[in-house]
């Protein structure tokens, strides 16, 4: 089966080895958002290895991973998951068009105590 | 002896006790804390990508500036020490970054940045010493329950950050010690608070950071202490009942220059 161009690119970008995987769960068992996410880190690794990265791609999962490393640190097999959501929610805030948060919802999202590295850290996760 | 200090954008708008008492505790201790030039935010998160460069060029030009100066590059917030460590990690380990920072930076990035990069707690157990710091305590925080708080940060990636153990870390609670006071260790202390999902899921960040501070209050904690401004405002935001300080407060109390 060929490999499409966006499992070629979420391979490189994340310089993970989804082959490692032996789906023990343990990233997902770790993951802090678990509950608000649709697909689940273990998950991520299974379809960028089944090559169904569209499917990740519009899931709304890709904004709630909260860069913890958690999952990646607890991978008995190294694999990474965290580096995996990171590439898959890279490509789609690379897509033309889709940043995720625009500068103009800022003000209406800000109150007086709001500490800039939350809005830079928002602004690098889900805007190019 | 004098160490390069970045201080991040947070530390200079809303967290500007953290570096305050900082700077006052460095003095105390004997330290130079000596602001680097010109820095630019490191950007709050590292982005865990290979193919993006560009957005972490600010922590490149941080490294770079301090082997300048000839000293070792001092952070403070968590998310800064986090970022730039990362970078400089990355330079070392990725060919392609090198070559591709080199190119941009006009530099031999292998050689220009490798710069110490080591953290305020680092800085108190390998410098100072913990030990050396007892001594010079002189308002002990005697009877004091502290709870340390973690968080992702300073920890994670265990392998690139080598801060501590990242499950089972000691750092802060010996610090603590080193203080007079009593540290309490819960299982949430190295767990997430939730982080930049505040700006549009601040009840999922309550969730988290609720699961925190309630832990450590099961455990008898009276204060939390954090390097991370970010922890604090979400450990804030979630109503704490354990009242959430920066460490640097603690040590300024402890040493007698609050
Ligand atoms: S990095 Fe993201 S996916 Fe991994 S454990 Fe943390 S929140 Fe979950
Ligand atoms: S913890 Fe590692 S090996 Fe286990 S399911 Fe997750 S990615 Fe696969």
């Amino acid at each position: 089966m060929l490999t499409s161009k966006e499992k070629e690119q979420i391979i490189r970008s994340s310089g993970a080895d989804v082959t490692k995987c032996m789906r023990c769960g343990k990233c997902s068992g770790a993951c802090p958002s678990y509950d608000e996410m649709e697909y689940h880190p273990h998950q991520f690794v299974y379809f960028v290895e089944k090559d169904q990265i569209e499917k990740l791609l519009n899931s709304p999962s890709i904004y709630k991973c909260l860069g913890c490393s958690v999952c990646s640190e607890r991978c008995p097999r190294d694999v990474g998951p965290s580096k995996i959501v990171e590439a898959v929610l890279a490509m789609a805030v690379r897509r033309q068009d889709e940043n995720h948060l625009k500068a103009e919802n800022i003000p209406g999202m800000v109150e007086d105590d709001t500490p800039g590295q939350l809005l830079v850290s928002a602004f690098r996760k889900y805007k190019k | 002896m004098t160490f390069s200090y970045y201080p991040g954008c947070t530390l200079k708008t809303k967290a500007k006790e953290l570096d305050a008492y900082a700077r006052r505790s460095a003095e105390a201790l004997g330290i130079t804390l000596a602001e680097l030039p010109d820095w630019q935010c490191c950007g709050g998160v590292y982005n865990n990508t290979k193919d993006e460069i560009a957005t972490k060029l600010s922590s490149v030009r941080a490294l770079i500036s301090a082997k300048e100066q000839g000293n070792k590059l001092v952070t403070l917030c968590s998310a800064c020490h986090n970022v730039i460590k990362r970078t400089k990690n990355e330079i070392e380990t990725n060919d392609d970054m090198a070559f591709r920072v080199s190119n941009y930076m006009q530099c031999d990035a292998r050689k220009d940045s490798d710069t110490e990069v080591v953290h305020f707690f680092e800085l108190l157990r390998d410098t100072v010493g913990f030990d050396e710091l007892k001594k010079k305590v002189v308002n002990p925080l005697t009877g004091r329950k502290i709870a340390a708080y973690y968080g992702c940060l300073l920890l994670r990636p265990g392998k690139v950050l080598q801060f501590d153990n990242p499950e089972n870390p000691k750092i802060m609670e010996d610090f603590i010690r080193a203080l007079g006071a009593t540290p309490v260790i819960y299982p949430m202390r190295n767990e997430c608070c939730g982080g930049y999902i505040a700006i549009e899921s601040s009840e999922a960040a309550r969730k988290n950071s609720a699961a925190i501070y309630e832990s450590a209050e099961g455990f008898g904690a009276d204060c939390m202490i954090t390097a991370c401004p970010l922890c604090r405002y979400n450990l804030i935001k979630a109503e704490s009942t354990v009242p959430v300080v920066y460490f640097t407060e603690l040590l300024a109390e402890a040493l007698g220059v609050k």
